[in-house]
């Protein structure tokens, strides 16, 4: 499995055919205490960088985008009562939704984990 | 991820407060707010708002416009003549030493600016917004006579210590009976050394104080007021969900030049003796709102489920577009989020079901009454 980097701090965890989505930890320290995330819809096919997901802290509603295309599979169901959980495990059991990959051809444009880390020190 | 709610982007390069290398010191994260670095959080929104609910918060509260207003006699009452051709306010009943909300209107009715109004031995004190006070300043000069100065204190800096137990933190440390202020009362008092003006008042809806003191000595006074055990520094981000809770309105959000205190449901702030005499700027405009009841008003409203409506959001009655949003956001006390909202008249009864439009999903939302979370001022004559 491999894990894969936006600039505009989401994680996708790629297995297969398979991508499991977040946001970083960075964008959750960022964002500070989330209070609702708003998910899609099991079925719902979105492209490169379209909104998928909308997380509302106390402070702001950001919106989360797709870090590559495809079909959303599942929802992390636990995040409608414990929203609290992307700000305690952003990159674990805070994960957002999983997809269906529409074309693993699209990671090569997302960064690894080095290269994230990187960004992020520039920032 | 991209914030949809950015602050306003400040054109000028923010200036420093007394504070700053204290915030910073303390893990404050500091942002541009009305022309200033001031701490938007330190250790998270959440928890900070609700130690303030359950002890005591220290907000730095510098970058608004501390004024003094004196001269025009010895005996103040040019000067009380003076200042209420301009404010709605009854100086009349002012005794020193006590404080009064107040609004600075235009000659239409639309709000310039809230402000605190505090009758000091020497003069007026006046306490208005940050990012108002320079068009507040340039307002007051051009409506008031010559005889009167206005003095702009830029050199003091001004802490709010908030929450149940700022009293028994605050008495602590300070020479005086401070606890025997009561709400909207202030007086002169010694805390570490130096010479304060202390206010039991604040924009929590705790009980609390407001301190004015020399900006050099204000991180020895925050320094000693964190020390002790009731007492976190707390940043904006909470202010801002507190105010919101108690119902107060923000400056800027919740009232502007385009609106009247009778709509904006302020009418509080005129006082009754000048309600019936008139004689203020924008009284012809609302006088007949106060006798006839205004088109829209300014209400709260509260949300189901978890998910937040923010500022700018549409408010619908069925099918009918009825009001807009000017603040909202999600309540650390009551768990769900609440909003103040324009809404028409015919929706402005506590228990009317509106919707409120967030990207094109409608949430369902009742008006409630405000606060939101029931006030804990010290009043006269309340028990202890």
């Amino acid at each position: 499995m491999s894990r894969y980097f936006t600039k505009d701090h989401e994680w996708i965890d790629v297995s297969g055919e398979t991508g499991t989505v977040g946001i970083t930890d960075y964008a959750q320290s960022q964002l500070g205490d989330i209070t609702f995330v708003e998910l899609p819809e099991s079925g719902a096919s979105f492209g490169a960088g379209d909104t998928a997901s909308v997380v509302d802290s106390v402070k702001a509603a950001s919106d989360i985008y797709m870090p590559v295309g495809g079909t959303v599979t599942a929802i992390n169901e636990a995040l409608a009562d414990a929203p609290e959980l992307v700000n305690a495990a952003a990159e674990g059991d805070g994960w957002l939704f999983k997809v269906t990959l529409a074309d693993a051809a699209e990671l090569a444009a997302l960064m690894d984990e080095t290269a994230y880390k990187a960004y992020v020190a520039e920032l | 991820m991209s914030e949809s709610d950015t602050p306003e982007i400040e054109d000028a390069e923010p200036l420093t407060l007394p504070l700053d290398g204290w915030h910073r010191a303390r893990g404050g994260r500091m942002v541009p707010f009305a022309g200033y670095w001031m701490p938007v959080q330190y250790e998270g929104i959440i928890a900070e708002h609700t130690w303030t609910r359950e002890r005591a918060g220290l907000f730095d509260v510098s970058h608004m416009g501390q004024l003094f207003l004196s001269g025009a006699g010895e005996d103040f009452q040019e000067l009380d003549a003076a200042v209420e051709a301009v404010l709605p306010i009854d100086l009349a009943t002012l005794k020193p030493g006590s404080v009064r909300y107040s609004l600075l209107l235009n000659d239409e009715g639309g709000i310039l600016d809230d402000l605190m109004v505090t009758r000091w031995d020497s003069g007026l004190y006046l306490v208005v917004n940050g990012a108002t006070k320079w068009d507040d300043i340039g307002h007051l000069r051009e409506v008031l006579p010559d005889e009167v100065s206005l003095n702009h204190m830029e050199e003091p800096a001004l802490l709010a210590l908030q929450g149940p137990e700022a009293v028994a933190a605050l008495a602590r440390v300070t020479e005086g009976e401070v606890a025997a202020l009561t709400f909207m009362k202030g007086g002169a008092f010694r805390i570490a050394g130096v010479d304060a003006w202390i206010s039991r008042s604040g924009y929590t809806g705790e009980d609390g104080f407001e301190i004015s003191l020399p900006g050099e000595s204000a991180a020895a006074v925050a320094d000693l007021l964190c020390a002790q055990p009731e007492v976190k520094p707390i940043g904006l981000g909470a202010r801002d969900s507190l105010r919101l809770e108690a119902g107060l309105p923000l400056y800027g959000h919740d009232m502007d030049e385009a609106v009247d205190p009778v709509s904006a449901d302020l009418a509080f702030g005129i006082n009754r003796r000048r309600k019936a005499e008139g004689g203020f700027p924008g009284a012809d405009r609302i006088l007949p709102l106060l006798r006839d009841g205004a088109p829209r008003k300014r209400v709260g409203l509260a949300l189901e489920g978890r998910q937040a409506a923010r500022e700018g959001s549409l408010v619908y009655d069925g099918d009918r577009e009825v009001g807009v949003l000017t603040s909202g956001g999600f309540s650390p006390t009551l768990g769900h989020p609440i909003a103040m909202a324009y809404v028409a008249a015919d929706c402005a009864a506590n228990g009317t079901g509106l919707s409120i439009d967030v990207r094109g999903k409608r949430l369902p939302a009742q008006v409630v009454p405000m606060p939101f979370v029931p006030h804990r001022y010290h009043r006269t004559g309340a028990v202890k």
